[in-house]
């Protein structure tokens, strides 16, 4: 079975940097940036983007609704 | 093997890649106002999915409560009124008595809902009416300061109770939901979290049958979202997360309270 793909895209300026994406994400693809946003906040970046299925939990978590979730369409 | 996240996402694209999930249109584009990692946000963006999927955007009425949502029609792209401190509900109730083709729903946190307002949800759900309650449970007065409600756990410190809750002085924690659904009035009445990426699937599902049940016209839904209130708790996000699985969730447990009979 071919891996299914995805990644996920932040709205980075909205970012509060709570860390709750890095939390709910079940394959350990994010890390939170070294750098600051606008507001002072870190954010969240893709670590490991090969292991992104596009799972979307990290955006069902997302308490200001940053993340946009793709995912590439398996084939039937 | 460092792999370069830009390249990688041309890449997927060029295969195919879809958006499968994004801000709804019903959120507006100003950011919330809430600290990081407070679940009001992720409340909004639930209430506001349902609605955009049952396409009902321009026949719904939202009720803003007194407390962190004050401004929450400010992020709802929809009709929405603000209401007297724990009066959204009774607010409610005449906007959907006047326009009873709307639906119509009243957003309260626990001081809104649970202290002040006892006496006007108690009642709407004794009449009965047809409209939808969604009760974020936080346990803490989260917009002045974290002061104690009738909703924080015996122990919980805030700054009114900074020994913790005592119940020979302050009381016991009261379950307002569970009070609800011995009234004949109550229809729906459930109690999700959003903690977690499955609760906030339930928390969904939920959230989408208190609308439908407005088509019946049978009674008040309810829907208790416990969440957290990481400042007002003083923790980190993923802090309260953990507090609140570990010590909300047990005296708040899970799971429908009253579900409508269904006629088999």
């Amino acid at each position: 079975m071919a891996k299914i793909k995805g990644f996920v895209e932040f709205s980075i300026e909205q970012c509060k940097g709570c860390e709750l994406c890095i939390e709910a994400c079940p394959f350990d693809v994010l890390e939170m940036s070294h750098q600051v946003n606008g507001k002072g906040y870190t954010y969240p970046l893709m670590k490991h983007p090969e292991q992104c299925t596009g799972c979307t939990s990290c955006a069902l978590v997302c308490p200001d609704v940053v993340i946009t979730v793709y995912k590439v369409p398996t084939k039937k | 093997m460092e792999i370069d996240v830009e390249q990688y996402k041309k890449d997927l694209l060029a295969q195919g890649a879809e958006v499968v999930f994004s801000k709804t249109k019903n959120l507006t584009d100003t950011p919330f106002s809430y600290c990081g990692g407070c679940g009001h946000g992720v409340a909004h963006r639930l209430i506001m999915e349902v609605i955009e999927e049952m396409g009902i955007t321009d026949k719904t009425i939202g009720v803003a409560p007194v407390g962190c949502a004050v401004i929450a029609y400010e992020f709802w792209n929809i009709d929405a009124v603000q209401a007297a401190h724990g009066r959204a509900s009774a607010v409610a109730t005449g906007i959907k008595r006047t326009n009873p083709e709307k639906f119509v729903f009243a957003y309260q946190g626990d001081g809104d809902l649970a202290a002040i307002g006892t006496a006007e949800t108690v009642h709407t759900c004794n009449r009965g009416e047809n409209i939808a309650i969604f009760f974020i449970n936080n346990g803490i007065y989260g917009m002045t300061g974290g002061q104690m409600a009738p909703t924080s756990l015996i122990g919980m410190p805030s700054s009114t109770a900074p020994y913790g809750r005592n119940p020979d002085m302050h009381g016991y924690p009261l379950s307002l939901t569970n009070l609800l659904a011995q009234l004949p009035g109550t229809y729906y009445i459930t109690r999700q979290a959003v903690n977690t990426a499955a609760n906030v699937r339930k928390c969904k599902k939920a959230i989408r049958q208190a609308f439908e049940n407005q088509k019946l016209k049978k009674g008040v839904s309810l829907v208790e979202i416990v969440t957290n209130c990481n400042s007002g708790w003083k923790m980190t996000a993923r802090q309260a997360n953990k507090w609140l699985e570990e010590n909300m969730l047990s005296q708040y447990p899970l799971g429908d309270i009253k579900v409508p009979k269904t006629d088999n």
